[in-house]
């Protein structure tokens, strides 16, 4: 990670010493400031004045910072071996993983969407990492990020070593393609299925990605944040219901 | 199938094909097609039969359900049949889904319990634990958890376990025509209705098992009430065996029938008895253990032999070991101290304002939190009615955590954008999953053993569609 030049430096330690290295404290408070104000004030009234003295507060929505080595546990020892088995498949980690985040206990492998069936088969296939089995597929929905709306996550458990990871590809909502991991794990038919209904995710490859949950015909798809929750019509035999918030005007 | 080379008219056929309830016969690239709605289902068998001038042919779509007896609720299974052949099967699933992952994204992080203990309506504290552990994770209070209500979660989760595995082979024995079986099954399950019911007020659905511990102690008398259950449940349990383990009918259907290996279940992600029936010892409370399942003995019941009745055998001897862990858990319990070891997270700021308390109108708020709040303390009364509207907020994350429940890995991938409401949760449900082995399971067998396969897998399609 490299930050821009610490201002206050003279012009008389250049040339003399390389650049020190920029504070991460420092990188990760900027980091900070520039992401979106996720909210304002603290008790989330907007209509009246405020009272509280909250109301100049702004939380900034956390940022997507990528954990330092070590990552502790059998982090580490996962990441070195992937690692050499990507460069074996004639790949790198650098252009595989964007990103590796190790948060509450859990290690997440920000993959770029092309180089994950490479990913996932290096994973499956080399002994050393053994992730056998696949849980499935899970979509989030992110508007706010800008060019990585679409979040695809999945996570992988090896019975062999007894270790999970996850998987993280996004896609923009523009382009909502991310390649099928069905020829790698077959179980994830259903589940990217299920993405693909709920989100909208177009899993290239799945030999038949329909809709799973929802009956074929529906418009949209529910999941996603832009999608209101019961403003469909119902309709029954003939008369319409209403969705809930229109139910019922007092006037 | 080969296609005939004359493509006749849809009007030779002989009978209507106007009203939509009659057979008719088609012709379409792949050769004659009956189309069948109504009741004349002989003719159609002698037509297939029998056949016209291109030859009999009698593959045939069938649709197995949405209404059928032996689908365990709304499963619909597309079967191609060639005789009584499965060529090939489809399952179709979607018609008990309900928006629960959606409306929990609208809903605070405790409600969230309420929501989801509806999906797998057969194991529904199952649902509730994987939910709140991954909640517990979120916050970082896995430490915290008070040790009582761990136990009791435990308690909770074995006794919730066969129950499930009563309802599975009760079932199980009504679909393959023994009926004795599924009375017996129901018998012992109402027992283990009956302590649930003793212990949270609900048969079902019971939103027990919250975000930082339970939601109350046991009740008066439920260790006793649990320890005659532990002393009488493996007579029962031996006499469902003693109707099924050696019966000549029950293994002529069960043996060597919708077989998968362990390299089938990895492949399609199936986990639980299956995939124990296959050979591999894999459960969760052994191998990653959650709610102190490490503290506890008991084994991990496997056969070898991958088929119908492996899986039967295994949720037999599965249901031994929880009796052995619930019998732990309530010597644990009874050297406790009832009513005076926290059941919840002693933060104020996570935990649940009130206690429950018996009242003369029922099971509600104690009196004594009523009256501080409502008498003696503003600031209870503002924390009281903050924490119950709002809820509180938790970091900003993902994690995944996973439980072994009756039918598998049950795992839950919530995460939250710092609020105070999640931002998603998704259930990895084990039926959703291992439904898809059902095809493996079926293709190339008879149609019969189609009902065995999916009884075998057990699914509960209110988890499968959440």
């Amino acid at each position: 990670m490299s930050g821009p030049a610490q201002p206050g430096q003279g012009d008389s330690e250049q040339g003399n010493k390389p650049a020190p290295a920029p504070d991460p404290a420092a990188v990760a408070g900027r980091e900070r400031l520039a992401e979106q104000v996720a909210r304002t004030g603290m008790f989330g009234a907007s209509s009246s004045g405020d009272t509280s003295g909250y109301g100049g507060l702004q939380v900034r929505r956390p940022p997507r910072l990528a954990s330092p080595r070590p990552y502790g546990s059998y982090f580490d020892e996962v990441t070195d071996r992937l690692e050499a088995s990507l460069a074996a498949a004639g790949t790198s980690l650098g252009a595989a993983v964007e990103q590796v985040i190790v948060a509450s206990g859990d290690l997440t492998y920000f993959v770029r969407r092309e180089q994950l069936p490479v990913v996932a088969s290096r994973l499956r296939d080399d002994p050393s990492l053994a992730f056998e089995m696949c849980l499935g597929v899970s979509g989030v929905h992110y508007p706010a990020e800008a060019g990585a709306e679409l979040h695809a996550v999945y996570h992988l458990l090896s019975i062999t070593h007894n270790r999970r990871l996850r998987l993280e590809v996004t896609a923009p909502d523009a382009d909502p393609h991310v390649p099928s991991l069905v020829a790698v794990y077959p179980t994830c038919d259903f589940h990217e299925r299920e993405t693909w209904d709920f989100f909208g995710l177009i899993f290239d490859g799945h030999p038949a990605l329909t809709r799973i949950e929802m009956p074929d015909d529906w418009r949209g798809h529910p999941q996603r944040k832009d999608y209101p929750l019961g403003g469909i019509p119902v309709e029954y035999r003939g008369a319409t219901i209403p969705p809930p918030d229109e139910r019922r005007a007092y006037e | 199938m080969t296609a005939p080379a004359d493509h006749q008219p849809a009007q030779d056929s002989s009978a209507d094909a106007g009203d939509g309830y009659g057979a008719a016969a088609d012709y379409d690239a792949e050769g004659r097609v009956y189309n069948v709605a109504g009741g004349d289902w002989d003719e159609i068998v002698t037509a297939g039969a029998t056949g016209d001038e291109h030859g009999s042919d009698e593959r045939m779509v069938v649709n197995m359900g949405p209404q059928h007896p032996s689908t365990h609720g709304v499963l619909r299974l597309v079967l191609t049949l060639d005789g009584e052949t499965v060529s090939e099967l489809r399952p179709v699933i979607g018609y008990l889904h309900t928006g629960i992952e959606k409306n929990m994204e609208f809903r605070t992080w405790t409600q969230g319990v309420t929501f989801c203990t509806r999906m797998d309506y057969l194991a529904p504290l199952f649902n509730e634990t994987a939910y709140c552990l991954s909640v517990e994770k979120l916050l970082g209070i896995e430490a915290e958890i008070p040790e009582r209500a761990s136990i009791i979660r435990v308690l909770m989760m074995e006794l919730n376990r066969i129950s499930s595995h009563l309802t599975a082979i009760g079932t199980f024995g009504l679909e393959l025509g023994a009926t004795t079986i599924f009375i017996y099954g129901m018998r012992e399950r109402e027992k283990t209705l009956d302590l649930l019911e003793l212990i949270t007020g609900l048969r079902m659905n019971h939103a027990f098992i919250r975000p930082g511990g339970v939601s109350q102690d046991l009740p008066a008398g439920a260790i006793e009430r649990l320890r005659h259950y532990v002393q009488i449940m493996p007579g029962l349990l031996g006499e469902i065996r003693a109707l099924l383990d050696k019966a000549p009918v029950y293994l002529a259907r069960t043996r060597n029938v919708a077989y998968l290996d362990v390299t089938g279940c990895m492949a399609l992600g199936v986990t639980g008895p299956i995939l124990r029936a296959a050979g591999l010892p894999w459960d969760l409370r052994k191998s990653q253990p959650y709610c102190g399942y490490e503290t506890y003995e008991f084994d991990v019941a496997t056969q070898q032999s991958a088929d119908v009745y492996g899986r039967y055998l295994v949720r037999m001897d599965e249901m031994d070991q929880s009796l052995r862990i619930i019998e732990q858990c309530v010597d644990r319990l009874a050297s406790g101290r009832p009513g005076a070891d926290p059941v919840m997270i002693g933060d104020a700021k996570i935990g649940w304002p009130a206690k429950l308390a018996l009242g003369p109108d029922g099971m509600g708020n104690s009196p004594d939190h009523i009256a501080h709040i409502m008498s003696q303390s503003m600031e209870a009364l503002i924390h009281h009615f903050k924490l119950v509207t709002e809820g509180f907020r938790v970091p900003a994350g993902q994690v995944y955590t996973a439980v072994e429940s009756p039918r598998g890995e049950l795992g839950c991938h919530a995460v939250s954008d710092g609020g105070t409401r999640p931002y998603r949760v998704h259930f990895r449900d084990p039926s959703f999953t291992n439904l898809q082995a059902v095809s493996a399971m079926s293709e190339g067998g008879l149609i019969a053993d189609v009902i065995a396969a999916v009884a075998s897998i057990d699914p509960v399609m209110g988890g499968v569609d959440r």
